[in-house]
């Protein structure tokens, strides 16, 4: 396919690696942020070709798995409200909350359906107008443009059984939170590629000159990862951090104006409650009074309980970067996609689960 | 989740276009990117197109690593 098999092209992905291991001298710890990357890098094998000197963690980007307890319990208790219907991104389904999961609803009766698309949940409030129809409006930067979008058709076309819970989060206020945590030294930053095509590259600016480290964004095909390590790698070994794009066919430093304008209108920043980190303020995206029609969250009473963190699983230290999912107890053994104990191993992006899937050990 | 992928435009109606997906042909919403034209490849995020790719910027990118791939055989 154009724009993906120009960038697996094996001869010059051999180049690149054996231009970073000439260049890069320094031990260099870098963090991929975005779920993305984790699965990229690890099913390209990135780790194993790249010097020895630089360590990859993986970060807080995989929106289920940040997701808290306490908000997917509020999702799981809806789903058992009269007369509703649940859509959500099939991701969701398994993650096991404080005491049950929406595939468990499911099964228990709740109608749940799984959706692709924003646009998809629409038509079906559009088709069951005497139902209640509520998205989980889960993700970053990336997807809340589609939210937002989803949120004025229903509001332009007068479809009123269309509500949403929006455990939206933004990417800039994790990164800073990790950074200010100091838990890992990082040398660079891996920066997300597709919400940055949303919100571009100046929002990081912050990176360089308050931390004192770089960051570019990076795509999602070898070579283009590659070519972000060696764009950070020049940076360490020159001290000169900063903020780069290596991923020019998709992001424009100030992002897409028309995406960023209709997330302005629908959304206003929050605090957001993130898996590992607790409340983080100014991180999340919540409706705007405007728009409180549309906020399940207000519209319902749901009482989910206090939530329960599962035992044993530590899915908060790995999205802090602090440690790796081999370290888990639990990985493998009683942890595996079929039978996820936390929702690092059932997102396709989760850290658990590429590890898993791509056999590290 | 944030998973997009690269799809060609091949007809446009109103703020809905239909794209081509390997050989299939799905509708996908472009309310995210009204500057897109026929022909024009985009990401496609859950439904919705949430950029137009560059294609001179693409050019330039894999121009980059032949450049640099050639500078690592000097060495
Ligand atoms: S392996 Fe399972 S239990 Fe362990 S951290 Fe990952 S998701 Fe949690």
């Amino acid at each position: 396919m154009k724009f993906i098999d120009e960038y697996r092209n094996v001869e010059l992905g051999k180049k690149l690696i054996a231009r970073i291991h000439q260049r890069s001298t320094q031990p260099a710890r870098l963090m991929e942020f975005c779920g993305g990357h984790t699965t990229a890098i690890l099913r390209h094998g990135i780790r194993q070709l790249i010097p020895q000197n630089i360590d990859m963690l993986s970060g807080p980007g995989c929106p289920v798995c940040v997701t808290a307890n306490a908000d997917l319990d509020k999702a799981i208790a809806s789903a058992h409200l009269p007369n509703t219907i649940i859509t959500t991104f099939g991701d969701m389904m398994k993650v096991p909350g404080s005491h049950s999961s929406l595939q468990q609803a499911k099964a228990e009766g709740a109608d749940i359906h799984v959706v692709y698309s924003t646009q998809d949940a629409l038509q079906i409030a559009q088709d069951n107008p005497q139902s209640s129809v509520i998205f989980i409006g889960i993700g970053f930067e990336t997807t809340a443009p589609t939210i937002a979008a989803s949120i004025l058709e229903a509001e332009q076309k007068g479809i009123k059984n269309f509500y949403i819970f929006s455990f939206l989060k933004l990417c800039p206020p994790v990164i800073k939170a990790i950074l200010n945590l100091g838990e890992v030294r990082l040398n660079g930053i891996i920066g997300p590629g597709h919400v940055s095509t949303i919100i571009g590259s100046h929002p990081y600016e912050f990176i360089p000159k308050e931390y004192g480290i770089g960051c570019v964004i990076s795509g999602f095909e070898p070579l283009d990862i590659l070519l972000c390590i060696d764009k950070l790698v020049e940076q360490i070994e020159g001290d000169q951090p900063q903020v780069e794009i290596a991923y020019r066919r998709s992001v424009k430093p100030g992002g897409n104006r028309r995406a960023l304008d209709l997330m302005n209108e629908v959304f206003e920043i929050g605090e957001a409650n993130w898996r590992g980190m607790g409340t983080i303020p100014a991180s999340g995206l919540k409706l705007k009074r405007k728009y409180q029609r549309f906020n399940a969250e207000q519209i319902f009473s749901i009482d989910p309980g206090p939530p329960r963190e599962p035992k044993g699983c530590i899915c908060g230290e790995i999205l802090r970067g602090i440690k790796m999912p081999t370290e888990c107890k639990l990985f493998r053994r009683i942890c595996t996609p079929e039978h996820p104990v936390g929702p690092c191993m059932v997102s396709s992006e989760g850290a658990c689960a590429a590890y898993y899937q791509y056999g590290v050990n | 989740m944030c998973l997009a992928i690269p799809v060609q435009v091949v007809s446009i109606k109103d703020s809905e276009a239909e794209a081509e997906i390997g050989s299939v042909k799905r509708r996908i919403n472009i309310c995210l990117t009204p500057e897109v034209k026929v022909g024009d490849y985009v990401l496609l995020h859950t439904g919705y197109a949430i950029n137009v790719i560059d294609e001179a910027e693409a050019r330039e990118t894999l121009r980059l690593l032949e450049e640099i791939a050639s500078l690592s055989e000097i060495h």
